[in-house]
């Protein structure tokens, strides 16, 4: 999908750095490409350098080092206002003292756009966020939901190539964020501009990416569509910070045919996908819950004891001490199957090789 | 699952009255149980603050109310000279004086001599404000009256000829009211005449008028200037990181912790005329030695010594505003397109009005009452309307004018306070 109708380098980070007391990078050498109608989340713990990435690219806050481009043309020394870029800021930024029409028409006022063209283009942007009828209404009049349409209508309404999102539906409750999140989905799908969008929140960044930049201390951990980011996470900082997934400290034995074989802290010998681990010394197993097979004849066996159940309605979560861990997590399916497991009882556990990854020993 | 099933509540369903007003479950209307409900926290909300109320009653409103009373009412005369009252009630202030008036008078001058031998300069002095002359007059014809015998009138005319002149049996007239206007008109230049109408006071004496424009002129003047000077200081406390935002605090708060009176005399060496500013001044060579600047006693002083006083009540209001814009209003409008100057006219501005319009109001009322600074610092043109609300309770003791004068300004800032409401909204003022 990335790439699709433009250039592959709409957005450009050339080896930029960002240090705001001159002793600590936030931001170390990020080299990204962002490609034209892509919608691109940065995603990351508190911390981790995504927003100032955001904010650098916005043009409130200047790169210490190297050169970020937009569409080809270094913007560094731009100042926000010439840079074009809409913005939609995670308190919605709605300026209070104007009706939600002459919010909207701000942005086109300042670009000297005549009053029918103004009109036109605020009622436009207006239904497309379904909010046609509270162009006269005051921000301090609508639902939170409410202004996030708003403040999306905003960012919009002057036809920026790229739209920068900064945690705009942190304040949601998560029914309204969910809803937001498939609109603001399918307003990108239909629009086909370019997004940038920042969150911490993972399940937000698999529904709608085309691809995410994972953020971890100032470095992208890994940049990779959303399904390659849950499948085939490339380290182990990845495979705990996307989805819900199971360690198990080990040493590797052997490798071949890109398949480790490995000895479990347990004294267990078991085989995994050998992705980013080197060759010898430690590793660390990761597997999904959802691929631990619970049957006597699975590959990879080891023995689990059923610690607690926790039913979930679609599935049930089951936490297992397996090979010294207590907080082995299997989740399996609310089918006939889960009336086998009782609390206290063993229960062999195994796993397909393919589904285990042998990842850094962070 | 152990099985505790639930029994639906069959009598389920709000319980109403004929009428439709809903019950409560014991049958009482519900409105009144929950006035019962909530009694006890409000009494003791109000026993709280019970001693506060009383405080403010005491030593606030009724004084307030005391003041507007004493404008209008004046029973000297009335009170002292109660035949002469009922008589000059029935007079039609044009036709020549009667036995009769003349009868009340000298009755009631000897009763009130033998209550007390001030009781009857203290009608000389109340005519007095109506025409001069009254005092020397009445204490002439006290010390004769007892000896006085009918025709009284004749009598009158032997011990003075301005018994004559119609103008003090008018001006008795006048100062026999209890409810009386005069006192009001005075505080606005008009003279309140015996047949109850209007005239315009002479030329030379009219001087309140002048002064409450000159007042409400310097309070404006000293509210923009302080908005001037304040609103940049405001922004940069509000913009600076909090150690040094802290210390430029203690900055603006230093005038609250020294003495007003040390304030303002600290401006006196500064502004006199061989004082610093001007020695600075001759030094740099903006003026020559011979021709210092008048700065003080006079209008400059009086403004320059009030902004400086009440710049911090500008300041603060407009801190706290500001404290409280999100810095992501003016990032959103530059991501739009605008420019600086835009972003700030068009948003951050418009955010900031509520804390200039309270500190604006906040200056605007202290400075129109201000007292002691343009009597220090403002020599002859640079009093104000509170420094002759003071001359009149201090030195001539026509507190009555004082109050009539007092209760204008009080109107004024309603006014003023309303009209902030019609324009800004008092909902939209912030003080903190």
């Amino acid at each position: 999908m990335a790439g699709t109708g433009g250039s592959d380098e709409f957005v450009v980070f050339d080896q930029v750095q960002k240090s705001y007391d001159g002793e600590t990078l936030v931001v170390k050498n990020l080299n990204l490409s962002i490609a034209q109608g892509e919608f691109l989340t940065m995603l990351g713990p508190s911390g981790s350098g995504k927003t100032t990435c955001l904010m650098m690219l916005a043009g409130f806050e200047t790169s210490t080092h190297g050169e970020i481009r937009l569409a080809g043309k270094p913007i560094n020394n731009i100042p926000p206002h010439k840079r074009g870029i809409g913005m939609v800021f995670q308190n919605y930024a709605l300026f209070p003292h104007m009706t939600v029409a002459e919010n909207l028409a701000f942005p086109l006022q300042v670009r000297k756009m005549t009053k029918a063209v103004t009109r036109d283009k605020v009622s436009k942007a207006l239904d497309m966020v379904q909010m046609g009828e509270f162009g006269d209404r005051r921000p301090s009049q609508l639902s939170g939901g409410q202004q996030q349409r708003v403040a999306l209508a905003r960012a919009l309404v002057f036809e920026p190539q790229l739209v920068l999102m900064d945690e705009p539906l942190g304040a949601l409750d998560k029914q309204l964020r969910e809803h937001m999140q498939y609109e603001i989905k399918h307003i990108h799908e239909r629009l086909g501009v370019t997004v940038v969008y920042v969150t911490h929140d993972q399940s937000e960044a698999l529904t709608m990416s085309d691809r995410i930049a994972v953020f971890d201390d100032g470095v992208i951990q890994q940049l990779a569509p959303p399904a390659v980011l849950y499948e085939k996470p490339e380290n182990a900082f990845v495979a705990s910070f996307i989805g819900e997934n199971n360690k198990l400290r080990a040493n590797i034995d052997s490798i071949s045919n890109g398949v480790a074989s490995v000895t479990i802290d347990s004294g267990d010998k078991v085989q995994a996908l050998a992705v980013n681990c080197g060759d010898t010394g430690n590793t660390m197993l990761s597997i999904r819950p959802e691929r631990v097979l619970l049957s006597a004849d699975a590959p990879n066996r080891l023995d689990g004891k059923v610690l607690e159940l926790i039913y979930l309605g679609d599935h049930i979560r089951c936490r297992m001490a397996v090979a010294g861990h207590d907080e082995f997590i299997v989740k399996v399916p609310n089918s006939s199957d889960h009336a086998a497991l009782n609390v206290g009882e063993s229960c062999p556990i195994g796993w397909v090789t393919e589904d285990c990854r042998a990842l850094d020993a962070a | 699952m152990t099985d505790v099933s639930y029994q639906p509540d069959t009598t389920r369903g709000s319980l109403t009255d004929a009428s439709g007003a809903l019950l409560a479950a014991d049958g009482t209307p519900l409105k009144k149980k929950l006035r019962q409900a909530l009694a006890v926290s409000r009494r003791r909300a109000f026993l709280l603050v019970a001693p506060l109320l009383l405080f403010i009653l005491a030593s606030f409103a009724i004084p307030i109310l005391l003041l507007l009373v004493q404008g209008v009412k004046d029973n000297t005369f009335s009170s002292i000279m109660p035949e002469t009252t009922s008589v000059l009630r029935e007079w039609d202030s044009n036709s020549e004086p009667t036995e009769e008036m003349a009868a009340a008078v000298v009755m009631d001058l000897i009763s009130a001599k033998e209550i007390s031998r001030s009781l009857p300069t203290k009608v000389g002095t109340r005519v007095n404000r109506e025409v001069s002359g009254a005092i020397s007059l009445f204490k002439k014809t006290t010390r004769k009256a007892p000896k006085m015998e009918a025709p009284f009138l004749a009598e009158l005319y032997k011990v003075d000829k301005k018994w004559k002149d119609p103008a003090y049996w008018k001006a008795m007239k006048i100062a026999s009211k209890t409810i009386t206007p005069a006192y009001y008109a005075a505080a606005v230049d008009k003279k309140y005449l015996a047949d109850g109408s209007f005239a315009d006071q002479p030329e030379d004496r009219q001087i309140y008028v002048s002064l409450f424009v000159k007042t409400i002129l310097v309070s404006g003047g000293v509210m923009l200037a302080c908005v001037l000077l304040g609103f940049p200081v405001a922004y940069l406390l509000s913009h600076l990181p909090a150690r040094q935002a802290n210390l430029l605090m203690i900055l603006v708060l230093l005038p609250f912790w020294t003495s007003l009176l040390v304030r303002t005399t600290a401006w006196i060496a500064m502004l006199q005329s061989a004082g610093v500013l001007n020695d600075i001044f001759v030094w740099i060579g903006i003026t020559s030695d011979d021709q210092r600047f008048s700065l003080i006693y006079n209008m400059t002083g009086t403004i320059i010594a009030m902004t400086h006083i009440l710049l911090p009540f500008m300041i603060l209001p407009i801190y706290s505003v500001m404290k409280a814009i999100p810095p992501s209003h003016v990032r959103a409008a530059k991501s739009l397109g605008a420019t600086n100057w835009t972003a700030f006219w068009r948003v951050y501005f418009p955010a900031t009005i509520p804390g200039i319009g309270a500190g604006g109001l906040l200056v605007f009322i202290l400075a129109i009452g201000y007292y002691i600074t343009p009597a220090l610092v403002g020599g002859q043109d640079g009093q104000l309307i509170s420094n002759f609300i003071a001359y009149h309770m201090q030195k001539s003791l026509n507190w009555s004018l004082a109050a009539a004068l007092g209760g204008i300004l009080l109107i004024l800032v309603l006014i003023l306070y309303w009209l902030y409401d019609k324009i800004v909204g008092i909902d939209n003022m912030k003080l903190g």
